[in-house]
């Protein structure tokens, strides 16, 4: 009887004793021993379409420095800008210049920032190969994608366009490509797309649905595109200035409007001097550029935007 | 466990044993009803369990458990990281949720004055908390991290504040029921030994009603362990290549790299999503089972 009632006053006894142990444990994560390579922290959060490059640096950067330790979100542009400019990460991840009122915030809270672009995002919108449809208008491209479009006929776009059914192929609503047409080329303020075509996460069920299907069209990544021109067909758009064809120069020189926008890292330039290894993770992701977009299937910068952003890299240098 | 559902079962199974003498057709239909719904539920789960595992066979590879997530060599990348993350995770948040939980449902039940009404305002407001979306949790926790004084909050601690929150309620609640078990025989006969509330609740009614409060815990936790939403609020990164070193080290989970690959447009890496899955679906049916084996182990019978 006394034993038992010994045994029973230490369980609950034994639980306080780990809450009071759990008080003393935990504590020292930040200092690492000083070595001879470079260690310490770097926080990366931002633009889910950045995302697989900016983890695509991380990973290579980990197999050089392991002691360099970062951590890479996916907030979004507006979420990793918000933190950012509270000075919780470093660099932040955008697939869009930062808006005045962003700016502000930043400005408000003191912290100066570099933006270096790092790659060119592209949309290609391609057809059947034996479709006689060349070039699309902006305005098309949101009646025939639009959130309330019962376009179901080639015609109904421009009576010059073939009598031919519209079969349509498009990413799934978790893809960043999908959130980039709805939310910046068609601008609905529901942020969707129609939703009665065929959807799939993986580009090359659209490369082969597309290529397949009488009088079909679809979008996805340029490079997915570029990979397969042999099967598909890609339309020209007009935003205005006449018909521009798909390619690495005009989604650049900002010509193939609005399919292709600047990818961008946004650098906290007093993070860069005082840390060793967000200048480490920066150098780093900008030496290796080339081969860090191809990673997450984006067009690689031309020479001329490539010595741009080094330029800029080396102007945070204070 | 409860005399409600005891009696159910006794009577379901004098009706299908046939030993029941009501077998008017009404009676045989609702039977049927009831076989039909539990037909359902379990072929969906099976199906749902099936198809994961299929989708994940290729990669039920040790390199799933060791290796970091890979971007570069999508067909040998692992959730080392989500892994640890979250088994430290469940560590801390059982520290924090236990004691708060235990101590809070003991009030309730030994000390409370049920008539007050501000105790039946918290009675009330529990019921309500376990039913709150589980990403209130997260934004709860931001707020408790910045009065904290913390500016980062993607770390072991943050994620640990807000699942510690989100299962308090059920920690609270099964204790309760637990407490309650305990008959009241037992405190009368100790507190006419003359032992004081305090004693008979910390020497005889908390260590007779451990088992039902490690079940209900247990159970808390496998909860805890497959939330995504609230560690995304609190800020968890998406991608971390190093172990955690510690209450503040950044961490990232399991469920949120699983829900980041899975709509990955890489074949490779939603395969490993799916094997993920598996590890996770394993990791909380350990936990059910440690839930079963402390019940049956250390359950009393009066």
């Amino acid at each position: 009887m006394n034993r038992t009632s010994v045994r029973r006053a230490l369980v609950p006894g034994m639980a306080v004793l780990a809450l009071a142990l759990s008080a003393c444990g935990g504590g020292d994560a930040g200092s690492d021993g000083g070595g001879d390579s470079v260690s310490g922290k770097v926080a990366v959060d931002g633009s889910s379409t950045v995302y697989p490059m900016s983890v695509a640096a991380q990973e290579l950067l980990a197999e050089e420095s392991p002691k360099v330790k970062v951590t890479v979100g996916e907030s979004g542009t507006g979420g990793g800008f918000e933190a950012f400019c509270a000075d919780k990460t470093d660099i932040s991840d955008a697939s869009r210049p930062i808006k005045d009122e962003e700016a502000a915030i930043c400005e408000e809270a003191g912290i100066e920032y570099t933006e270096l672009q790092v790659a060119t995002d592209a949309l290609t919108m391609v057809v059947n190969k034996d479709l006689d449809v060349d070039c699309l208008t902006v305005d098309q491209i949101i009646k025939l994608w639009g959130p309330d479009s019962k376009v179901k006929n080639w015609k109904e776009l421009d009576p010059s366009f073939p009598d031919q059914e519209i079969k349509l192929f498009g990413p799934g609503t978790d893809s960043g490509t999908y959130d980039y047409m709805a939310a910046d080329v068609i601008g609905a303020e529901s942020e969707t797309t129609r939703s009665d075509y065929e959807s799939s996460e993986d580009d090359n069920v659209l490369v082969q649905g597309v290529g397949g299907t009488e009088g079909a069209t679809g979008y996805f990544g340029y490079t997915y595109y570029e990979e397969n021109t042999d099967t598909l067909k890609a339309l020209a758009i007009d935003s205005g200035d006449g018909c521009v064809e798909p390619s690495a120069e005009t989604a650049q020189d900002g010509s193939y409007t609005p399919l292709a926008r600047p990818l961008f890292v946004y650098v906290n330039n007093a993070k860069y001097n005082d840390n060793k290894a967000v200048a480490a993770y920066v150098d780093f992701y900008i030496e290796n550029l080339s081969d860090i977009a191809e990673v997450g299937k984006f067009i690689p910068l031309s020479d001329e935007l490539y010595s741009e952003t080094q330029t800029a890299l080396e102007g945070i240098k204070g | 466990m409860s005399v409600a559902t005891t009696t159910a079962r006794e009577v379901t199974r004098a009706i299908s044993s046939g030993r029941s003498k009501d077998k008017n057709v009404g009676s045989l239909v609702f039977l049927g009803a009831l076989w039909f719904s539990l037909f359902f539920g379990v072929m969906v789960l099976l199906v749902l369990i099936v198809d994961t595992a299929v989708k994940g066979a290729p990669r039920f590879d040790s390199e799933l458990l060791t290796n970091y997530g890979s971007i570069v060599r999508p067909e040998s990348t692992g959730f080392r990281a989500g892994i640890l993350g979250s088994l430290w995770l469940m560590l801390f948040t059982a520290l924090f949720a236990v004691p708060l939980g235990i101590a809070a449902a003991l009030y309730l039940e030994e000390f409370a004055d049920k008539e007050r009404w501000w105790n039946r305002l918290i009675e009330v407001n529990l019921q309500n908390l376990a039913a709150v979306p589980a990403i209130v949790y997260g934004l709860l926790a931001v707020a408790v991290m910045a009065l904290m004084g913390f500016n980062t909050t993607g770390i072991v601690l943050g994620g640990a504040i807000a699942l510690a929150l989100l299962i308090l309620p059920v920690i609270i609640i099964t204790t309760r029921e637990a407490v309650r078990a305990v008959p009241q025989d037992i405190r009368q006969g100790s507190l006419a030994l003359g032992a004081t509330v305090w004693q008979t609740t910390w020497r005889q009614t908390l260590p007779s009603a451990i088992p039902g409060i490690a079940t209900g815990t247990i159970l808390g936790l496998s909860r805890a362990i497959g939330e995504a939403a609230p560690l995304v609020v609190v800020g968890l990164a998406g991608s971390v290549l190093f172990d955690p070193t510690g209450v503040m080290s950044e961490i990232t989970a399991l469920p949120m790299q699983i829900y980041s690959l899975t709509s990955n447009s890489q074949e490779d890496l939603r395969t490993a999503a799916s094997a993920a899955i598996i590890v996770l679906l394993i990791m909380i049916l350990g936990l059910n089972a440690l839930a079963i084996f402390i019940r049956n182990k250390f359950q009393k019978t009066w």
